[in-house]
């Protein structure tokens, strides 16, 4: 039981997290019709800006400004990169994000180093925020829970009480005609564009400090977040939160549990035993398939339903 | 078989809530040339759609030669023998004028996903693209690339390829959209000249073009058939009158 | 007239066409006779195979308008069952020679092509590469899983010299394995440019260019690109098989998505629009890779670097630029424009120089200061730590940057003058 609880909300945290990361990517994608790939490296940079901000002027204060810095790091790629390719097509501003991917982490490579870096709890935010039975749930998770929902909170209401969230709204689902009314078309995209890139920032701050801070850490999350946002659906927003908290639930309890597949067969009566064809397949254990799990889900989604969960768009 | 080549029974479409199609019914005999006509926004372009497999239909049904076609893939109304051009052009832009042409051939001929022969040595698919190019008088153009071809150019390529592949039932969608007073009377000829022997059914707006091609013409109106007759029938045709001018003509 | 034209049309253009495959097979025949060191034989060999591995990625993307993510699922599972082949072969349990396991590999990608393509190829445009995406990622995170096969965590290793030598070649010395590799190359080449010259290869385009046209012409598209799909599978797989002899291992690394974004960046820098562009982009990969990165760490910066410029101001590759010359010089107004291009060129070398004294200076002092911040940059030895090169480095951006802004400027001018001659018809 206790078990459960825990993994549960562990699962949530990190769905939470997961979901801060892909609902710039969808946003982004909604907007402008460009598939961000390196949306991730963006939330790297954010970790790694923490963590030196922090440095010099304590973790709260850098939860504040690293997603600033790296919202106007985005705008400014938009404005003098993302611009210039527009003219080339989706496939280019596509192949565009991907170098940009690349760059990003080896600039971070440049400038810090191969190994990961010594980001830090704040003595805060360290040790357990309740203990259940005998296992003790980490303030950090709270915490990571809490301003996941309060950047929830803040989207939401600016997506559905201010002027330019209307006209988000609206370019969510029709962003020809958006175009058409007569926006400053350009200015909201780099503004679309700084804003996502600011969230997934957001995530790192987080995310670095509740995980590892190191180069690989855009590489290792990357795919995750494309699979959360094909899943939920290509422009929906509530399409990421509920893919999010799916996949992020999923992971959580696959890596904890031990039961091999053929023993989950065998629940249901069929038996596994050496003398089975592919037993190397039947004898891997849950955790171990783990990883495999949110890509066996994009195949499967993207061939029965490529619109998503909540999707729109099949594109 | 059926003496139609094409029929229409009781066929509907919707888009959501919205009845675009409410109940056709055309019967088209082999060889006829049929005109469709109707003021904007009848729905004469979603009926093409039907007819080729672009949409899926409401209700109804569509049968070509006596076959039923509802529910088919657009490749697959082709091979049973329908081709169709398109109100915007819809041609492959960055190949020539012939190798356009040819593209439209190798199917028919039975070349399919063919990896093992040589383009260059198909003796009959590079006869027949060269005999087609001839007919519709793009044969100067040969290895021009169709993006730079002019419109009234494009236009021709787009009848060529509707027709290289031998199809027996053709529909053109607005060929004479756009073209001047010279150009419309060519493209006329064109047209009369490549659907000898076949079933036309065209959707046109300019008149002179309809009555001096059409063995019959269809007045499609708010997605039903108010007419069906020859041309000078229709001329007469108190109802036709109305819904072109809105009130009775003198 | 027409026919008499007509008649003498196609001679000039078979001779041209066997005079550069000719050129190409003496040319790959007798480098390694002017290159003779070990490092110029990897180098060369390494290329051989990513030839055919970005030409066999540019059939997807160039030829059929397929953005794939995954496409080393195909090279590496094709050199997975080389590799299980060769040590079987070892072993004396089956028969195969070194020489025909290239085609073990591309049958291999081939069977895969089939298995991942049916799923991948219901699909087109941006939902296609999510799929490749997923599907790449699928294969890669099942090489821990199944051990047999992939051989955990070391890979599967092999010895590619085993048995009698024939002919007096054993496959030992790297100069047999580049002719073995560069033969292959060849062979694959033209059969991957004759393919295109197919029905298939043809209708592939039409799919490419106009999928709805190629519909209403009779073709199903998702069959088109199935096909394509599995012949571009085969050919990736002969590469894989390639590389495994080469190396004689084979990791999870062959089929991550390294690999596969690799092969994209080489196809996509020498140019999708042209045969001959995947060529010379794996040229320039590999060059990038393995011979860059002995002299930086920072290798792969500059060519992400590299690869970013090349999106955003030529995006038909190095190809396409060639072939922007080519007709210049036809019409001859290269000189024009020429000495245009030397200052720009001049220029671009100063910015280029700016970067690269920044980069290894930023790398020196916070990545590799384990010895002091003493470094040497083209045989000039500095501190890195100090003010001096840091001033130079500036000096180079401000400088460079503002005269290469006039030179872009007027290349810019002048290539639009030429180019408005040509409108007017002027020859």
């Amino acid at each position: 039981m206790e078990f459960f609880v825990i993994s549960l909300l562990n699962g949530v945290s990190y769905g939470l997290l997961l979901f801060m990361l892909s609902s710039g990517l969808t946003l982004i994608f909604s907007m402008m019709g460009v598939l961000n790939f390196a949306h991730a490296a963006f939330y790297m940079v954010g970790a790694y800006a923490a963590y030196a901000l922090g440095l010099k002027i304590g973790f709260f204060p850098a939860l504040i400004l690293a997603p600033l810095l790296v919202g106007l790091l985005g705008a400014l790629v938009e404005r003098y990169g993302l611009r210039t390719v527009h003219r080339w097509g989706h496939v280019a501003e596509l192949l565009f994000t991907f170098g940009l991917a690349y760059l990003i982490e080896e600039l971070v490579k440049v400038v810090w180093g191969l190994a990961s870096v010594p980001y830090r709890v704040p003595e805060v935010l360290d040790g357990p925020l309740f203990i259940l039975y005998s296992t003790a749930f980490p303030k950090l998770r709270g915490f990571m829970m809490l301003v996941a929902l309060l950047m929830l909170l803040a989207v939401y209401l600016m997506l559905k009480r201010t002027r330019i969230g209307l006209v988000i709204q609206a370019a969510l689902t029709h962003p020809q005609a958006a175009e058409a009314l007569g926006h400053n078309v350009p200015r909201v995209f780099m503004l679309v564009f700084g804003g996502g890139t600011a969230l997934a920032g957001l995530a790192g701050v987080i995310g670095g400090v509740a995980f590892v801070t190191d180069p690989s850490m855009a590489a290792s999350l990357g795919p995750i977040i494309f699979v959360v946002a094909v899943v939920g659906g290509m422009g929906s927003l509530a399409g990421a939160f509920l893919a999010s908290l799916l996949i992020g639930i999923v992971q959580t309890f696959a890596i904890a549990v031990d039961w091999s597949l053929g023993g989950m067969l065998g629940v249901i009566g069929i038996v596994v035993n050496e003398q089975t064809p592919m037993y190397s397949l039947w004898k891997l254990q849950l955790s171990q398939v783990a990883p495999v799990l949110p890509y066996l889900l994009l195949v499967l989604m993207l061939i029965f339903r490529p619109k998503g969960l909540l999707g729109t768009r099949a594109d | 078989m059926s003496a139609h080549a094409l029929e229409l029974q009781s066929v509907r479409k919707s888009f959501g809530n919205t009845a675009i199609i409410r109940g056709v019914d055309l019967a088209i005999p082999r060889g006829e040339r049929h005109a469709i006509i109707g003021p904007n926004g009848a729905g004469k372009s979603t009926l093409f759609n039907l007819i080729s497999g672009r949409y899926p239909l409401s209700g109804g049904e569509i049968l070509l030669n006596g076959e039923s076609i509802a529910g088919l893939r657009p490749f697959e109304i082709n091979r049973k023998g329908l081709s169709r051009s398109f109100q915007i052009t819809n041609i492959f832009q960055r190949m020539s004028v012939f190798e356009n042409i040819r593209c439209a051939v190798l199917w028919p001929l039975g070349y399919k996903y063919s990896f093992w022969h040589r383009l260059g040595g198909l003796k009959d698919a590079n006869l027949r693209a060269e005999e087609v190019m001839e007919s519709i008088g793009l044969k100067r153009r040969r290895d021009t690339y169709a993006g730079v071809l002019s419109y009234a150019e494009q236009r021709a390529l787009e009848i060529g390829v509707t027709i290289a592949g031998g199809a027996e039932v053709v529909l053109l969608d607005e060929p004479t959209a756009g073209m001047s007073r010279t150009e419309t009377a060519d493209a006329v000829e064109l047209i009369r000249k490549v659907s000898q022997g076949k079933t036309l059914i065209m959707v046109e707006h300019d008149m002179g073009v309809v009555f001096d091609l059409a063995d019959r013409i269809s007045v499609l109106v708010y997605g039903e058939i108010i007419a069906c007759d020859a041309p000078q029938n229709i001329r007469g045709n108190k109802a036709v009158q109305e819904a072109y001018l809105g009130a009775e003509a003198d | 007239m027409p026919s008499a034209r007509s008649k003498l049309r196609y001679r000039p253009l078979n001779l041209a066409r066997w005079l550069i495959w000719g050129l190409t097979a003496l040319v790959m025949a007798v480098l390694p006779q002017l290159f003779t060191q070990g490092f110029a034989l990897t180098l060369m060999s390494q290329m051989g195979v990513a030839i055919i591995f970005a030409l066999s990625y540019n059939m997807l993307l160039g030829q059929s308008g397929m953005l794939s993510f995954g496409h080393a699922v195909y090279s590496g599972l094709g050199a997975y069952v080389a590799v299980h082949a060769l040590n079987l072969a070892s072993k004396g349990q089956i028969w195969m020679p070194v020489s025909l396991l290239p085609l073990v590999g591309g049958l291999a990608g081939a069977f895969f092509g089939v298995l991942f393509g049916y799923v991948t190829t219901k699909r087109a445009g941006t939902t296609f590469a999510m799929i490749t995406l997923g599907i790449g990622e699928l294969v890669f995170s099942c090489s821990l899983m199944f051990p047999e096969f992939f051989g955990g965590e070391g890979g599967v290793t092999t010895n590619r010299v085993f048995g009698e030598p024939f002919l007096g070649i054993t496959f030992g010395p790297s100069v047999q394995v580049y002719y073995l590799i560069a033969l292959w190359c060849l062979l694959s080449m033209a059969l991957m440019y004759a393919w295109s010259h197919t029905p298939l290869g043809r209708i592939a385009n039409a799919v490419r260019d106009n999928p709805e046209r190629a519909e209403f012409v009779g073709y199903d598209t998702q069959r088109v690109r199935w096909f394509t799909l599995i012949i571009s599978a085969f050919f990736a797989g002969i590469a894989g098989a390639l590389g495994m002899i080469n190396f004689e291992i084979v990791t999870a690394e062959n089929v991550s998505a390294a690999r596969s974004g690799g092969v994209l960046l080489a196809a996509f820098i020498g140019g999708v629009g042209f045969f001959f562009g995947p060529i010379i982009g794996a040229c320039v990969f590999i060059f990038f890779v393995v011979a860059l990165s002995g002299y930086t760490q920072a290798w792969l910066l500059y060519l992400g670097l590299f690869f970013m410029l090349m999106v955003m101001f030529a995006p038909g590759g190095i190809a396409s630029l060639v072939m922007m010359q080519v007709q210049l010089v036809a019409r001859k107004r290269f000189g024009r424009i020429a000495p245009h291009y030397l200052g720009a060129g001049a220029s671009g070398l100063l910015v280029l120089a700016a970067l690269i004294l920044t980069v290894e200076m930023t790398y020196k002092i916070s990545v590799d200061s384990a010895d002091g911040a003493l470094m040497n940059l083209f045989g000039v030895e500095f501190d890195a730590a100090a003010a001096i090169p840091w001033a130079v480095a500036g000096g180079l951006w401000i400088a460079g940057g503002w005269l290469f802004n006039i030179a872009r400027k007027r290349v810019a001018r002048v290539w639009g003058e030429i180019q408005a001659e040509f409108v007017e018809g002027r020859t």
